[in-house]
């Protein structure tokens, strides 16, 4: 019961046919059952679940309604829940932070029940879920194939049924790109609707905390509860619209412009993801909507772009995890050979080399040639999707140029595994909200495709995407049960 | 012929902001205290803690920077400053490096006459002032180091003087001009030893009369006037030695050791660090629109150097009495208050600076501990002024009354008998016991010896135990002098 839409699970929860301890029990026994050949989990939240779902119920009996009460959620292990441990998927020690990230505090003040935290990439740092110091995650569709990274546990486990829908962070597609290769519908939003509040930041100016979930609709859900400004986020601000997330419309395609990006969808797809793509096209034109060809010229500097940035500001951020304070230390005979060995040991190599690369863009003489340079060529991604909504209203792609590799395949080729997100970082650097929806199979694979949106263009992205999912049933597919 | 050497000197002083709170977070901003308990998981670095800009921290900026002459910039920035320490929880400091909040401006101060011929005043320059966080603090002990993160995030404002001071003396001017100010403006406590204000100087030396500078030397942490012309007066002993002697300097850091009375290497050039800057992508630009500018302007109280300005022109006082009626703006505004009551402004001045500093000093306390209002001692100074009351009752009955509260200022005069009295009768017969009781010396007066007048007329107000209006007295006096004549 647990791994279906919310409106089902709704209708029981208020009408007092289903509660919320029944399904966090269901939940907790799903995990067990599933958890070891799937390695989705990090923590599992026992205590805190049941209590937390009887708390639900008492409300729900109340006559207390909101989007979420009594729902069962995964977080990844980068969301600050108050007395919790937070690992980061990394072997340099864990931290217990005194407070609960906003996104989560405001899920769990509307009555959602948190289940487990979730494997990541280590600090949110990698595209296929293998970078993380506990071991990788599996995809469910295919249990030697990656889930995607970095949310690789919320997505593998949300496909997996382990939940009514989860919570990943997405830097660069880190939610996206696993929805996409499990199955799953997932949002970024525009850079500021989430309070980034309790999230541990890997790339602050990119990093936004990504919604998974199994249909626009339950997207459109839990945004109406999360979603924003935050006095303990700077850089966060209201959504417009917001209250249109609640009962969310079905969009009339009709006269709809949607843009297909030349760079996008041309060479460099995978043969059955360009398949999908096409026809999603052909069934929104069915219902009238216009597809228009635009250009995105700068694009292709995104992965360069991106990992420029994305590097600076990892070098900046993970610097905390020195020993002193945070992370476990090693001890050694002075100051510097202690804050090196706890890093050396403390972090795994991908975190190392976008540490190394980063403090190198930002070091004197090559801060111009690399970080200003990457800022410049941001601004000019960004125009291109503002020139782009000039003529559309909202912009279909791949969320990824293939389906999910096998494990292992990449993890000796880092540019490889960066390109994964080929199609994920451009809506990042230009802070623009993403929709991921399944698309549909390949080889028993899912696919996902994204709409993108204006800035704030939440409500209409949703609407589309729900009008989309029916028309289609691909976000009702679950992964096969294990034998 | 032995080269002249010229110094040249610029100041770096980090300001402490007297806010009630962090720059980036709600913990209070105080000094003392157990270690470690004026924080909270912002100022001590919690991944996914993120800073919010303390909205009093950037008005005492704006006041600052305005009161300096600077240019306020519309919009600045932040970034940051990365480099690692443990007494750094993040591992960088959140500066404004890019674009400073304010740039220009200056402080005026006197010229040094031994180094410019003139102790005319002169506008020494400001480069830039922004803000940023403090670091928190390390203490060694044996072979630990702990760590004391109170100070972690308290606000700073780093004025960055330009090289416009050339000698020890303008340096320390400059420094003690700083220093009023921002005591004045009350956006700092000025306690030095704190480290409320800490101070580095840059210095160079070059040939008299030379356009280019010299290699520049960088002392740290100068925190007294004294230790900063002490510092720089070695200093520029050490390096025109070397200089005289054929060598050259060596671009460093070097620190006072108050102690030996020296300066010390601490840092080379080579050896300088490398500090990655970048924009803090977790704060919005920090924009000053033109409202808030104009707010900030209206806010700024009367600068320091207008009102000794006013005082000299408006009050015909001495630059001396006018600095020391600015030695803290409770005190001049007390004053304002009692010049403006009196009506007499020079006469308020010489109360302030005689008998209630030194209640002051006696008493070992403040405007506000003293417990004399304004009001009252500005009737104070104008009965004395009027004549209702005289110099002497007021200053030994009637204000140690006021101060012990014992009622207002008329009601005082009335109940203690202190009214002067003017009454030609009742003056006159004064006189003339007193001119009867000194036969000798009034006839030496009468015969000339003018400077006896003194003489008879103190006996006069002694016998009329204060009381006596002096003015009634003379006149009193003329006239039996004259009747004495004329018989």
């Amino acid at each position: 019961m647990v791994n279906e839409c919310f409106n089902g699970l709704r209708e029981g929860l208020d009408a007092g046919d289903l509660s919320s301890e029944v399904l966090t029990r269901q939940s907790l026994e799903i995990m067990a059952q599933r958890d070891a050949d799937l390695g989705a989990l990090a923590t599992r939240l026992e205590e805190t679940s049941l209590a937390c779902a009887r708390k639900a119920d008492r409300r729900l009996r109340q006559g207390e309604r909101t989007p979420v009460l009594g729902l069962p959620f995964l977080l990844k292990d980068n969301l600050a829940l108050a007395g919790a441990s937070l690992g980061h998927g990394s072997r340099i020690g864990p931290i217990k932070p005194p407070f609960t990230a906003t996104v989560v505090l405001r899920l769990m003040e509307a009555g959602a029940v948190p289940v487990a935290q979730t494997r990541m990439d280590e600090f949110a740092m990698g595209s296929s879920g293998e970078h993380c110091a506990s071991g990788p995650t599996r995809n469910p569709w295919s249990p030697d194939r990656v889930p995607g990274g970095s949310s690789s546990g919320s997505a593998a486990g949300l496909a997996a049924g382990y939940a009514a829908f989860a919570l990943g962070s997405d830097t660069g597609g880190s939610a996206r790109l696993p929805a996409a290769f499990c199955g799953l519908s997932a949002l970024r939003p525009t850079y500021g609707t989430l309070s980034r509040k309790g999230l541990s930041a890997m790339a602050s100016s990119l990093d936004q905390i990504g919604l998974m979930a199994r249909s626009a609709r339950d997207l459109a859900s839990i945004l109406s509860v999360v979603a924003g400004s935050d006095s303990g986020d700077a850089t966060s601000t209201c959504l417009p619209r917001q209250d249109r997330l609640r009962n969310l419309h079905v969009m009339d395609l009709k006269g709809l412009r949607v843009g297909l990006p030349r760079e996008a969808l041309g060479d460099g797809l995978a043969p059955e993801v360009r398949r999908l793509m096409e026809t999603a096209v052909a069934l929104l034109a069915s219902e009238g909507a216009v597809p228009v060809e635009v250009s995105l010229p700068h694009s292709r500097f995104a992965v360069d772009t991106y990992f420029l940035l994305n590097t600076s500001e990892v070098s900046s951020n993970l610097a905390r995890f020195d020993g002193v304070r945070f992370g476990t230390r090693v001890p050694a005979a002075d100051l510097q050979d202690t804050l090196a060995r706890t890093r050396d040991e403390g972090f795994g190599p991908e975190v190392k080399r976008r540490i190394l690369l980063g403090a190198f863009c930002l070091s004197k003489g090559f801060y111009e040639a690399f970080h200003l340079k990457a800022l410049q060529a941001r601004t000019l991604v960004a125009q291109d999707f503002q020139h782009a909504f000039q003529q559309v209203d909202l912009i279909l792609m791949p969320a990824s140029p293939a389906p999910a590799f096998p494990l292992g395949s990449r993890l000796e080729d880092p540019r490889a595994m960066h390109l994964t997100d080929l199609h994920t970082v451009p809506q990042a650097l230009a802070g623009l909200p993403a929709l991921v929806l399944p698309a549909g199979l390949a080889k028993g694979l899912p696919v996902g495709l994204q709409f993108v949106g204006p800035a704030f263009s939440e409500v209409a992205l949703l609407e589309a995407g729900h009008a989309f999912q029916r028309l289609t049933s691909h976000h009702r597919c679950a992964p096969p049960l294990p034998a | 012929m032995e080269t002249r050497w010229e110094a040249v000197i610029g100041l770096e002083v980090h300001v402490q902001l007297r806010t009630r709170s962090k720059l980036f977070c709600a913990c209070a901003n105080a000094c003392g205290g157990e270690p470690n308990t004026r924080t909270c998981p912002v100022c001590l670095g919690y991944p996914g803690t993120l800073p919010t800009l303390n909205d009093g921290a950037v008005k005492a900026a704006l006041a600052l920077g305005l009161a300096l002459g600077a240019r306020i910039n519309s919009v600045s920035g932040f970034d940051r400053k990365q480099y690692f320490y443990p007494d750094l929880p993040k591992g960088y400091q959140i500066t404004q490096a890019r674009v400073p909040f304010a740039e220009g401006g200056w402080l005026e101060i006197p010229g040094d006459p031994s180094a410019r011929g003139s102790d005319a005043p002169i506008r020494a320059g400001l480069v830039r002032a922004h803000l940023e966080e403090d670091a928190g603090k390390s203490f060694h002990e044996g072979p630990w180091t702990l760590v004391d993160l109170n100070r972690a995030g308290v606000p700073l404002v780093e004025v960055v003087g330009a090289p416009d001071l050339r000698s020890p003396l303008e340096a320390s001017e400059w420094f003690k001009t700083l220093h009023q100010l921002v005591t004045y403006l009350g956006i700092c406590d000025g306690n030095l030893e704190e480290g409320s204000l800490r101070c580095d100087a840059n210095l160079s030396l070059r040939p008299a009369g030379a356009e280019t500078f010299g290699t520049r030397v960088e002392i740290k942490n100068l925190n007294s006037f004294r230790f900063l012309r002490q510092a720089l007066d070695f200093e520029i002993q050490r390096q025109s030695a070397l200089l005289s002697a054929g060598g050259t300097v060596v671009q460093e850091t070097r620190g006072w050791d108050e102690k030996a009375g020296e300066t010390r290497p601490q840092r080379t050039k080579e050896a300088a660090m490398d500090y990655r800057f970048f924009p803090e992508p977790d704060l919005p630009p920090l924009v000053i629109d033109a409202e808030e500018l104009e707010a900030a302007r209206a806010a700024l109280p009367e600068l320091p150097a207008a009102r000794a300005a006013r005082y000299r022109a408006a009050a015909g006082l001495g630059a001396d009495e006018a600095a020391t009626l600015l030695q803290s703006r409770a005190f001049a505004d007390f004053y304002d208050a009692v010049a403006e009551g009196s009506g007499h402004p020079k006469a308020a001045a010489h109360w302030m600076l005689g008998e209630v500093s030194r209640l002051l000093n006696q008493r070992g306390t403040d405007l506000d501990g003293l417990g004399l209002k304004a009001g009252d001692l500005a009737l104070l100074v104008r009965r004395v002024a009027e004549g209702t009351v005289a110099h002497g009752s007021a200053k030994e009955a009637l204000l140690p009354a006021l101060l012990a509260g014992e009622g207002g200022v008329d009601d005082l005069i009335a109940a203690k008998g202190l009214a002067q009295v003017s009454d030609p009768g009742a003056v006159g017969r004064a006189v003339a016991e007193v001119l009867a009781a000194h036969p000798q010396q009034t006839a030496a007066l009468k015969a000339g010896q003018t400077k006896l007048r003194g003489f008879l007329v103190g006996q006069v107000l002694k016998a009329g135990q204060g009381r006596l209006s002096p003015a009634a007295v003379n006149e009193a006096l003329d006239a039996l002098l004259a009747e004495g004549r004329d018989g």
